[in-house]
């Protein structure tokens, strides 16, 4: 039973590691970015190991140096984080029932990119284990590079840092691509979410300043919401990986 | 550290943490309405999809380099290749891009 446990949280951690590698060189970003902004680095090393949320924390660090105060900062995290209750509330749906104690550490780990992976992956991605996997390596990517940028003197090399950035991307793609196979319901609701995309970052200005983290909720509620209006029931050969 | 700067980490880790625990612990895993089940069947489709574009094309120094390394990736993705060699072919044509041109 252990042996199974601890395999399951290596594969977990294996699966997970393109996650760490894309978070490396962002963290060293914000690392970097905290120090040259007067934050000591046991400030910026605390706040990855307690928050672990990327965007929100390069904000922060950004309002605090232009004197902004603890509460409105508190008040911006929690507005850019509000679209994690949209994933928590999907992934509770794929864990199914897990004791709270997993639970609550499984939605430690929550973040857009764990949230991908676990998501989207086979069936096996529901084992407590694994997910607790793929979250340490993503933690373990973030905190360990917003150590080692808070202690660097430079960053990393430019070209190097340039094709570090589209590795997350990357990933998403490879996440994306297989579920798009077959399904005209998947690939409907892509293309709709690629269309409101386009249309908030391009838009008229009063769309695309919405934040981002907003934009993501909204776009994905209304995307989804059409989806299951054109698409309400399952097609063939779908299905199986919310067999509960 | 100073003690606005512990306000500031605790403050943030709690807001951050709040979102991410209340669904897990309160989301009912049973029957939910059709509706609502295709709802939730499609997140992780248009979440991925809010994440990718536009933000990919911006993600290296330069949109050429980006597309190429995502262009390579979504061929290895079709081709049904490993998340690995995907994200290790994604790097590997930006890096190539942007040392060639």
């Amino acid at each position: 039973m252990r042996t199974v446990k601890r395999d399951a949280f290596l594969t977990g951690m294996k699966n997970g590691l393109p996650i760490a590698f894309g978070y490396f060189p962002i963290a060293v970003a914000f690392g970097l970015l905290a120090k040259a902004n007067g934050l000591p680095a046991v400030t910026s090393i605390l706040m990855s190991v307690l928050v672990f949320a990327g965007a929100s924390q390069f904000i922060a660090v950004n309002l605090w140096a232009t004197g902004t105060g603890c509460g409105e900062i508190v008040l911006t995290t929690f507005l850019v984080n509000m679209r994690h209750f949209l994933m928590s509330a999907t992934l509770a749906r794929r864990l199914g029932s897990q004791p709270p104690n997993v639970k609550a550490l499984i939605a430690f780990g929550v973040t857009d990119e764990t949230f991908a992976l676990l998501a989207m992956g086979p069936e096996d991605n529901r084992d407590p284990g694994f997910v607790a996997g793929v979250n340490t390596a993503a933690y373990l990517g973030w905190v360990l590079g917003t150590a080692a940028g808070s202690m660097l003197v430079r960053g990393l090399p430019a070209l190097l840092q340039s094709s570090m950035g589209l590795a997350l991307y990357a990933m998403f793609i490879g996440l994306l691509v297989p579920g798009l196979k077959g399904s005209k319901a998947n690939l409907t609701v892509v293309g709709l979410t690629l269309g409101l995309s386009a249309v908030a970052s391009w838009g008229p200005p009063w769309l695309t300043a919405i934040g981002k983290g907003w934009k993501i909720m909204i776009i994905t509620v209304i995307a989804c919401a059409l989806g299951a209006l054109l698409f309400p029931g399952e097609e063939e050969g779908e299905g199986e990986k919310d067999a509960q | 550290m100073p003690n606005s700067h512990l306000l500031l980490v605790l403050g943030m880790a709690a807001v951050t943490y709040l979102p991410r625990l209340l669904p897990m612990l309160f989301m009912s895993t049973d029957r939910l309405p059709p509706v609502l089940k295709r709802f939730f069947d499609f997140v992780p489709y248009a979440v991925l999809t809010t994440l990718i574009f536009p933000e990919m094309l911006f993600s290296t120094a330069q949109p050429a380099s980006a597309i190429a390394g995502g262009l390579l990736a979504l061929l290895l993705a079709a081709r049904g290749k490993s998340l690995f060699l995907i994200v290790a072919g994604g790097i590997g044509g930006v890096f190539l891009w942007e040392l060639l041109f």
